[in-house]
């Protein structure tokens, strides 16, 4: 036995306390269940399809967005074809939250779930639900 | 080799843990201004940028000194400077990081802190700057090591060290020229566009950093019996006492290039700074504080017979110290943006989350500084 | 090369040069890269006696501050403006004298982004946060912007705002048009670029009731403002720093 056995095996029960701290934490504090997200909730006349398939948007969307974001932003492109030869803006107020205008169904339910923080909404005004009733500002 | 900063007396564990606990408290005042963004100081449309960069701009400057001691030991093998080389280069180190952490506390955005490089701007000095200040980090982390590890040893240090010491050099110029062109690249702030600005800065930097060199080898020799010896003291005391003379002798020249020429918008800047603006003067009794401290030093320092005594010599190098934080900190870069670029006059002071995260910061680095100082002692320890 | 060969290769290049008219042909049907259109450089004049003449009119003040959700700060050293009223002396103090006109001398500026040719804030960002397009528009991401503040700092017209605080707080009616901006970023006039790809004229130009803003193409000369820069002496915010702003200013 080392000579300082006892304290290496102090410091290495810390270190595993700690590295696994998140774990616990999530055990105790339970996690949000992963639901499906609710895709909308009102028809808008022309828009009857997104700009891309549901497969393509569920795991990319992330993707779109940014690149949407640079080409607007950087290059001063603002229309958007679709493969299919559909008009849009690209826009994440005007395009995305005009079908899918219920943000707490549809982008926190799994944000939430999957504790992703995306800093959108920092900036761009989501459309959230209150209590009354009212949509408003985080 | 880094475990022997773990042999301490109560003494030595007593003096980390009050560094760690102010260290604590800077890091609770940050997590209080990252809540609440950058509102929490002093800072304001006109004075953008306060007391974060000032220190920022000082510790540069400590952290290029290291060059005063590497450069005659390396290069000209003057070897008195034998046992103050590392603690120059352990110093620089700890300096560097209290830079990084100083800009990281300035930032609106720390998180995005990655952007400066993914998208690498050359046409911008913060580049420059971030590139220089790395390097120099990196630079001195592995020189540090490699010699005292060969040292260790009982080995001369290894064939590749070299030509790194000799890059170490012109380098540690470089982080405190880039530094300079931060400001004086900018038409927008007459009180900075100065082309003397980068010389200015090196000799503050060079009179600066080994005064505090000189007092933390006083320190030692007192708390640790580490002795790095008389004649490296009072060589560090001339390179002072130069460095000193001629920083002094700078900022007369920038003074009378903005009094003779009379042009409102460079002399209005050091009105503001001597004598106050509309009635404004909050800078004016540390700039005069500031002023008398240089005269008195270079009194104690040019003669021969008191830089000679250590007790007067360590007094006047916590006053060349304190002379060129508030200078070069506080005057240089509050007073760019009085007047501002639209003439107006606001005025800016530190707020108290401000100073507790700058001391926290301070604290940190200190707390380096005796770790990095005890491994040295330690190696050095035991070779006798 | 036998002789075969040399009279095909001929015969090609007398080809290529028989069908060169016909591609210029083509070619002619897009915009000619000289011709002022694809020349766009967006540009202001402003005639500071029809702004005074107004009196206490804010409305492009407002209405730019309404369309961009910028927030109405508390403390005036937190200010966020994208365009407001200054005094004749601050905004140009290298041009003042005690005998200028009363109206002139007390009436105030009306100053914004200079949109500079040449623009300080665009070279010291380290992040290419700011940039200057091909029609003129110094832009902003503020995705990208970490908050330094080095523009704020190398802009000599005091343009940028930082964002001290949350500015959401500061809003009354924030609304879905246009993004607020988070805290820790900085801020400022973006000529509408948002409204000009719509063909809508800049949100101050359009609500200004005196006519006293002019908005137009520097690239094409029967333009309003070329119209205007050529009738009347203009005057430039400190033209000395070579910044060559885009704001033009009639006195």
């Amino acid at each position: 036995m080392p000579p300082d056995f006892r304290k290496i095996v102090f410091g290495l029960v810390i270190f595993l306390i700690l590295v696994t701290l998140p774990l616990w934490t999530n055990l105790l504090r339970g996690t949000a269940p992963l639901e499906d997200p609710e895709i909308s909730t009102r028809d808008v006349p022309g828009k009857d399809r997104c700009v891309r398939e549901a497969e393509y948007m569920k795991a990319n969307h992330m993707d779109l967005l940014n690149e949407w974001r640079e080409t607007v932003v950087r290059d001063g492109e603002r229309g958007f074809v679709t493969v299919d030869g559909r008009h849009f803006d690209r826009s994440l107020d005007r395009t995305c939250m005009d079908c899918h205008n219920k943000q707490e169904v549809f982008c926190d339910r799994c944000h939430n779930a999957l504790a992703v923080s995306p800093y959108c909404w920092d900036c761009h005004i989501g459309a959230r639900e209150t209590k009354d009733g009212s949509t408003a500002l985080r | 080799m880094l475990e022997k900063a773990l042999y301490g007396d109560r003494k030595y564990w007593t003096w980390l843990a009050a560094l760690g606990a102010v260290g604590l408290m800077g890091v609770l005042f940050y997590f209080y201004q990252f809540a609440n963004g950058l509102t929490v100081t002093g800072l304001s449309r006109d004075v953008t940028w306060g007391f974060y960069i000032a220190q920022f701009t000082f510790l540069v400057g400590v952290a290029a000194s290291a060059v005063m001691v590497v450069l005659p030991y390396y290069l000209h093998h003057y070897k008195a400077f034998g046992k103050m080389a590392i603690l120059g280069e352990f110093l620089a180190i700890s300096a560097v990081l209290m830079c990084m952490l100083f800009i990281f506390a300035d930032m609106g955005q720390p998180f995005r802190i990655m952007n400066m490089f993914l998208h690498p701007t050359l046409h911008s000095m913060m580049f420059w700057d971030t590139i220089a200040l790395s390097g120099y980090l990196v630079l001195n982390v592995v020189i540090s090591r490699a010699t005292l590890s060969a040292e260790r040893k009982g080995l001369p240090p290894a064939g590749w060290v070299k030509p790194l010491i000799y890059l170490s050099i012109p380098w540690a110029v470089s982080i405190h020229t880039v530094t300079a062109f931060l400001y004086a690249g900018l038409a927008a702030r007459p009180f900075w566009m100065t082309a003397i600005l980068a010389p200015r800065f090196l000799a503050s930097a060079f009179a600066s950093g080994p005064s505090l060199l000189i007092l933390l080898a006083l320190i030692l020799r007192r708390v640790a019996n580490y002795d790095v010896g008389k004649e490296a003291i009072q060589k560090l005391a001339v390179i002072v006492a130069y460095a000193m003379s001629v920083n002094v002798f700078f900022v007369l020249m920038e003074i009378f290039t903005a009094a003779y020429s009379n042009i409102p918008e460079h002399l209005l800047h050091f009105e503001y700074l001597f004598f106050g603006l509309e009635g404004k003067s909050a800078l004016v009794p540390w700039m005069w504080t500031s002023e008398i401290l240089a005269v008195l030093t270079l009194i104690l320092l040019i003669n021969p017979k008191t830089r000679a005594k250590e007790g007067l010599l360590g007094l006047a190098c916590a006053m060349v110290f304190v002379a060129i934080w508030i200078d070069k900190g506080m005057g240089m870069v509050v007073t760019g943006f009085v007047p501002s670029t639209m003439g107006l006059v606001n005025e800016y002071f530190p707020t108290l989350p401000e100073i507790g995260i700058t001391l926290g910061i301070y604290a940190l680095g200190a707390l380096l500084v005796s770790l990095l100082y005890k491994i040295a002692l330690g190696v050095r320890r035991s070779l006798v | 090369m036998d002789r075969r060969l040399f009279v095909k290769l001929t015969g090609l290049g007398a080809l290529g040069l028989a069908a060169r008219p016909a591609l210029d042909l083509f070619a002619a049907a897009e915009i000619p890269a000289h011709s002022p259109l694809a020349q766009r450089r967006w540009a202001m004049v402003m005639d500071l006696r029809k702004c005074q003449e107004a009196g206490d009119c804010e409305v492009c003040i407002a209405a730019c501050h309404q369309a961009h959700n910028v927030p109405k700060m508390d403390r005036p050293d937190e200010e966020i403006k994208w365009v407001w009223k200054e005094s004749f002396h601050h905004t140009f103090h290298d041009q003042e004298h005690p005998y200028l006109d009363e109206q002139l001398r007390h009436g105030p500026v009306l100053v914004t982004c200079n949109h500079c040719e040449n623009p300080p804030c665009v070279r010291v960002c380290p992040t290419q946060a700011t940039w200057k397009r091909d029609d003129g528009i110094v832009m902003m991401d503020w995705h990208r912007c970490i908050g330094c503040r080095y523009c704020i700092v190398g802009c000599p017209y005091g343009s940028r705002s930082f964002n001290w605080q949350d500015p959401r707080k500061h809003l009354a009616e924030p609304h879905k048009d246009f993004p607020t901006r988070t805290k820790g970023v900085v801020e400022k006039c973006t000529l509408c670029e948002e409204r000009l790809t719509r063909n809508q004229l800049p949100a101050c130009v359009e609500a200004c009731p005196a006519g006293a803003l002019v908005f137009g193409d520097l690239g094409d000369p029967d333009s309003p403002v070329r119209e205007l820069l050529k009738s009347r002496y203009t005057l430039r915010r400190k033209p000395n720093l070579g910044t060559q702003p885009q704001v033009y200013y009639i006195v």
